[in-house]
C-alpha cells in the first residue's frame, strides 16, 4: 500500500498492542470461569473481535494506509462471510417454527 | 484496410519465441489464453461425448443402451466436465486472459506467473478427472450430495473432489489476477467509466470467483476428510445434516452460474455495440448491473433446495430474493435492444450469435422465474424443466456468447479471418439444433419426466427423439467451427489490425499483437464505444 | 473510483527511493516499484479474502451444529485442555508481534534484526505447533479422535445427570480436528514462508526500496493469527462454568 511503504510504526506502539492482546487473552480466559449464561459467548466473541481489530489495524497496517480499497476488501470479506452464516441460519434457525 | 504483410512475417506474440518450452513456460497472458483454448475445447468435446451417450440412451423409453448405474456415471461425468472444466473457465480464461490486459492498456496481467500456475492447476485437475472417468467415474451427479457421496458412492469421489478443489484454485487465481490488474494497471486516462463492458463483466465475475470458490473448496475438503479420515461432518450417524452440505455447496455453485454467464454478457455488449455502430445504451446501467448480479447472486443459493427439507420460512426468503436477480439481467437485455434501435445493424457471424444469446438467454432467464416460484418449483423441480432452463442459459447463453466472441476476436488473436459464410451457417445450424434439443425438454419436464432417469414412460418418447435429433444437429453446429477455425489458421484471409473498425484499445494494436501488447504505451483520451468517431465496417477485413 | 497509481507514468523523485524504476526487482509489466508493491499488496489482501471464505465454511458448520447440539458440544469442549489453548493463543500473539517487528526492520533496512525477528517468529510458530501436537496426542490417548475407536465419557459441568450424546460429541471433535488441523496446515505453510524469508534476507534480497515479500507474508501470518483468535473461544470456551 502506498503509505505502508513509508509509514514506520513505532516500536512502543507495537509493544503496547502486543501487551494489550496478551492481557485480553487472559481476560477471556478469566471471564470464562464466571457464569454469565449466554453472555459468556458474547463477551468472548467481543473480546476476540477487539483483538482481531487490533491485529488488523496496527500489525497489518490498515490504520496507516491511504488506500480505501484495502478497507473495502476487508469489509467485503466480513460481509460475505456474514451472508453465508446468517442465511444458513435462516434455514436451521427456523426449522422448528410452525 | 487489408495489409499485404502476412502475420507470420511480423513479430507478434505467436512467433516471438518458438518451441514447446516457450509455450509451456510462458508468462505471456496471450499464450496462456491459447493454452486454455486448446485444453478447454478438449474438455468441451469430452463433455459433449457424454451428452451424446445420454441422448442416445434417451432415444427409447426403456433403459436399453446402458445400465442404470452407468447412466448415473454418464450424467455425472457430463455435469462435472461441463460445469468445472468448460463453463467456468471458457470465457474468462480464454477471452478474458487474452483481452483484459490489452483492453485496459497494460502489458500483461498483474501476476503473470500465477496466471501460468492457474493453467497448470487446471491441467492437473483435468488429468485427475480424466483418470476418474477412465476408471469408472462417479455416479453422485456433479452435485456430490451427502450422505451418498460420503458413504456408499464409489471411492472415486475422493479423487474427483480433489480434482475439483484444485480446479477451484485455478479459478480463484484467475479472478484474483483480474481484480488486481483492473484496479492497478489501467493505462493513463483509462478511468472506470471508460472501461469496456467486457472488463466490467470480468471484474464482476472475478469478485464471485474470489468470494465463492473457496467455499466449495472447503466443502470438498470436508467431504474428502470424511471419506478418508472419518471426520463425520456430514455423517447423519453423528447427527450430521445433509442440508449443511447443500448449503455450503450451493453457496458457491449458485454464484458459479453467474461466473459462467457474466463474461458472456460482457461479450454481447461488445458485439451489439460494434454491429449496431453505436455506443451501448445506458453504459453505467449495464456496467453496474454486472456488479449487481455478482452481489445478488450470493443471496439466492437455497432456491436449489426448496424441496430438500429446508425450513419453509427460509424457502420463502430465498424465493423472494431470487426474483430480484432477474432485474439486472433484464436491464442488460433492454439496453442491448435499445442499442440496436436506430443503430446500423449488420449481421456478421458474431452478431448472429449475439442475437441468439439475447433470445435464448431471455427464455432461459424467464423460466428461472418459474422455478423461483415455490408452488411451481415443487411441481417441476428435478424434472427436465430445470434441465431445459439451465441449458438455455448455459448453452444458449454462455456458449453462444463465447462463440460470438471467439469469432469477433479471432482476427485479433490469430491474424486471420474465419470464413464468413461458414460462420453464418454454423451459427444457424447451432441455433436450430439447440432449440430442437432443449425446447422439448421444457414440455417433458412440465408433463413430469424426471431428470437423471435413464428410462421414462413411452408417451414421452416423441419429445425425447426430437431432443436427441436436435442434439446431433447441435453437435454439428459445434464441430463446424472447430474445423473451419483451425482451417483458417493457415488458409484464412489475413486480417488487418481492425477488421471491424471496432472501438476499444485492442483494435489499436496489430493483429496478432506483439508480446508486450502495444508498440507504444497507450494513453486513453476517448470514451468507450466511440462509434460516432469510427467509420463503417470495412468490406475488406 | 479513481486510482492514482494507474495513471502514474513516471514518478521519479516523488517517492523515497529514487531508484524506483531502475530497481533490480522491477518486473517488466510494471511502471515503477510503487505500482508493483501496491499490486502485490492488493493481491495478498484478496488472497486473504479467499482464506476468510475458506475457513468460513467450517465456521458455518460449527455454528449450525453448536446451535443444534449445544449441551453435547459444551461437554466435549470442556474436555480439551483450556490451559494449553490459552498458552498457545499467547504464543501466536507474540509471534504476530515479532512478525510486525520484522516488517518494521525491513522497512528500515536493518537486515540483521530482520533475520532475528523472523527467526523468533518461526520459533514461536513452531512452539504453537508443538503444543498442538501434544494436544492432539492427548486427544488420541483419550479416544477422542473420530474414526479411531472414538469413545467419549466426559460429563457436562454442573449437569451430572445429563447423558452426553456420543455421536454429537464425535461431531464436535470432527469439527475440532478439521478446523485446528486446517489452521495448523496454514501454520506449517507459514513456517515454510518464514524459512524462505530468512534465507532471502540473509542473501540481501530486501532493502528499503523493496521488501514486499516480507510485508505480504507478514499479512498472511497475521491472518492465521486472527483465525486462531476466534478458534480459541469458539472451540475451548463453549462453556467453562457449571451453568
Amino acid at each position: 500500500m502506498s503509505e505502508n511503504e513509508h509509514h514506520v510504526v513505532p516500536v512502543k506502539l507495537y509493544m503496547l498492542i502486543g501487551g494489550t492482546l496478551l492481557f485480553f487473552t487472559w481476560v477471556t480466559y478469566a471471564v470464562s470461569k464466571i457464569d454469565l449464561g449466554p453472555l459468556n459467548t458474547i463477551v468472548a466473541l467481543c473480546i476476540a473481535t477487539f483483538k482481531a481489530t487490533l491485529v488488523v489495524l496496527i500489525f497489518m497496517h490498515v490504520k496507516y494506509t491511504s488506500e480505501k480499497l484495502t478497507k473495502a476488501v476487508i469489509i467485503s470479506a466480513i460481509f460475505f462471510l456474514g451472508l453465508l452464516l446468517t442465511l444458513s441460519l435462516a434455514d436451521f434457525g427456523t426449522r422448528n417454527w410452525l | 484496410m487489408a495489409t499485404a504483410v502476412m502475420p507470420e512475417q511480423r513479430t507478434n506474440f505467436l512467433n516471438a519465441e518458438h518451441g514447446v518450452k516457450s509455450w509451456l513456460l510462458t508468462t505471456d497472458h496471450k499464450r496462456i489464453a491459447l493454452l486454455y483454448m486448446v485444453s478447454v475445447t478438449f474438455f468441451f468435446f469430452i463433455g459433449g461425448v457424454y451428452a451424446l451417450l445420454i441422448r442416445l440412451e434417451l432415444l427409447t423409453p426403456a433403459g436399453d443402451l446402458v445400465q442404470a448405474d452407468t447412466y448415473n456415471r454418464l450424467f455425472s461425468g457430463h455435469g462435472i466436465v461441463m460445469v468445472f472444466f468448460f463453463l467456468i473457465p471458457v470465457v474468462p480464461a480464454i477471452l478474458g486472459n487474452f483481452l483484459v490486459p490489452i483492453m485496459i492498456g497494460a502489458k500483461d496481467l498483474a501476476f503473470p506467473r500465477i496466471n501460468l500456475l492457474s493453467w497448470y492447476l487446471y491441467i492437473i485437475a483435468g488429468i485427475m478427472v480424466i483418470h476418474v472417468l477412465l476408471t469408472g467415474g462417479v455416479d453422485t451427479g456433479w452435485t456430490f450430495y451427502t450422505p451418498y457421496s460420503t458413504t456408499f458412492a464409489s471411492p472415486k469421489v475422493v479423487e474427483t473432489g480433489l480434482a475439483v478443489f484444485i480446479n477451484g484454485f485455478s479459478s480463484i487465481f484467475t479472478g484474483l489476477n483480474f481484480i488486481v490488474t483492473i484496479h492497478r494497471m489501467r493505462a493513463p486516462g483509462m478511468t472506470w467509466s471508460r472501461l469496456p463492458l467486457f472488463i466490467w463483466a470480468n471484474y464482476a465475475t472475478s469478485l464471485i470467483m474470489v468470494l465463492g470458490t473457496p467455499v466449495i473448496a472447503i466443502t470438498l475438503v470436508l467431504l474428502v476428510l470424511e471419506r478418508v479420515f472419518h471426520l463425520g461432518i456430514f455423517d447423519p450417524r453423528l447427527g450430521g445434516d445433509p442440508l449443511l452440505f447443500q448449503h455450503l455447496f450451493w453457496f458457491y455453485s449458485h454464484p458459479a452460474v453467474y461466473i459462467m454467464i457474466l463474461p458472456s454478457m460482457g461479450v454481447i455488449s461488445e458485439l451489439v455495440s460494434c454491429f449496431s455502430r453505436k455506443r451501448i445504451f445506458g453504459f453505467q446501467f449495464v456496467a453496474l448491473s454486472s456488479v449487481a448480479i455478482a452481489v445478488l447472486g450470493f443471496l439466492v443459493w437455497a432456491h436449489h433446495m426448496f424441496v430438500a427439507g429446508m425450513s419453509v420460512y427460509a424457502a420463502l426468503i430465498f424465493s423472494f430474493l431470487t426474483f430480484f436477480i432477474g432485474v439486472p439481467s433484464a436491464i442488460k437485455v433492454f439496453n442491448w435492444t435499445a442499442t440496436m434501435y436506430r443503430g446500423s445493424v449488420t449481421y456478421e457471424t458474431p452478431m448472429l450469435y449475439a442475437f441468439g444469446f439475447i433470445g435464448l438467454f431471455t427464455i432461459g432467464g424467464l423460466t428461472g422465474l418459474f422455478l423461483a416460484t415455490l408452488g411451481i418449483d415443487i411441481h417441476v423441480t428435478d424434472t427436465y424443466f430445470v434441465v431445459a432452463h439451465f441449458h438455455y442459459v448455459m448453452v444458449g447463453g454462455v456458449v453462444m456468447g463465447y462463440l460470438g466472441g471467439l469469432h469477433f476476436w479471432w482476427p485479433k488473436i490469430t491474424g486471420r479471418m474465419y470464413p464468413e459464410g461458414m460462420g453464418k451457417l454454423a451459427a444457424l445450424i447451432g441455433f436450430i439444433g439447440f432449440n430442437l434439443t432443449f425446447f422439448p425438454q421444457f414440455i417433458l419436464g412440465y408433463v413430469g419426466m424426471p431428470r437423471r432417469y435413464y428410462q421414462y414412460p413411452p408417451e414421452f418418447q416423441m419429445l425425447n427423439v426430437l431432443s436427441t435429433a436436435g442434439a446431433t444437429i447441435l453437435g454439428v453446429g459445434y464441430l463446424f467451427p472447430l474445423v473451419y477455425l483451425i482451417w483458417s489458421l493457415k488458409y484464412g484471409e489475413v486480417a488487418s489490425d481492425n477488421p471491424w473498425n471496432a472501438a476499444g484499445l485492442e483494435w489499436k494494436t496489430t493483429s496478432p499483437p506483439p508480446t508486450f501488447n502495444f508498440h507504444e504505451d497507450p494513453v486513453v483520451d476517448f470514451e468507450a464505444y466511440n462509434y460516432d468517431e469510427l467509420k463503417e465496417i470495412p468490406v475488406e477485413r | 473510483m479513481s486510482d492514482s497509481h494507474a495513471s502514474a507514468v513516471v514518478s521519479a523523485g516523488a517517492h523515497a527511493g529514487v531508484q524506483d524504476q531502475a530497481h533490480r526487482e522491477l518486473r517488466h509489466h510494471f511502471v515503477d516499484m510503487q505500482q508493483q508493491a501496491n499490486t502485490a499488496s492488493l493481491g495478498m489482501w484478496l488472497f486473504l479474502v479467499t482464506e476468510v471464505m475458506f475457513f468460513g465454511g467450517m465456521f458455518c458448520a460449527y455454528l449450525i451444529y453448536r446451535l443444534m447440539y449445544f449441551k453435547d458440544f459444551a461437554a466435549a469442549s470442556q474436555s480439551i485442555a483450556v490451559g494449553w489453548g490459552a498458552a498457545n493463543t499467547a504464543v501466536l500473539l507474540v509471534s504476530s508481534f515479532t512478525m510486525a517487528m520484522a516488517v518494521r526492520c525491513a522497512q528500515l533496512g536493518k537486515q540483521k534484526l530482520l533475520v532475528i525477528f523472523l527467526l523468533f517468529t518461526m520459533l514461536f510458530g513452531a512452539t504453537f505447533l508443538g503444543v498442538k501436537a501434544k494436544e492432539y496426542y492427548d486427544k488420541y490417548e483419550e479416544h477422542h479422535v473420530p474414526g479411531m475407536n472414538f469413545s467419549f465419557d466426559g460429563k457436562l459441568l454442573g449437569h451430572p445427570e445429563y447423558v452426553v450424546n456420543q455421536r454429537h460429541a464425535e461431531m464436535f471433535f470432527s469439527i475440532y480436528f478439521a478446523m485446528t488441523g486446517m489452521h495448523a496446515l496454514h501454520m506449517i505453510i507459514g513456517l515454510g514462508l518464514m524459512a524462505y524469508l530468512i534465507i532471502a534476507s540473509m542473501r540481501g534480497k530486501f532493502d528499503t526500496g523493496y521488501y514486499t515479500p516480507v510485508e505480504n507474508i507478514g499479512l498472511y501470518w497475521h491472518f492465521v493469527d486472527v483465525v486462531w483468535i476466534y478458534l480459541f473461544p469458539l472451540l475451548y470456551l463453549i462453556s467453562r462454568t457449571k451453568g
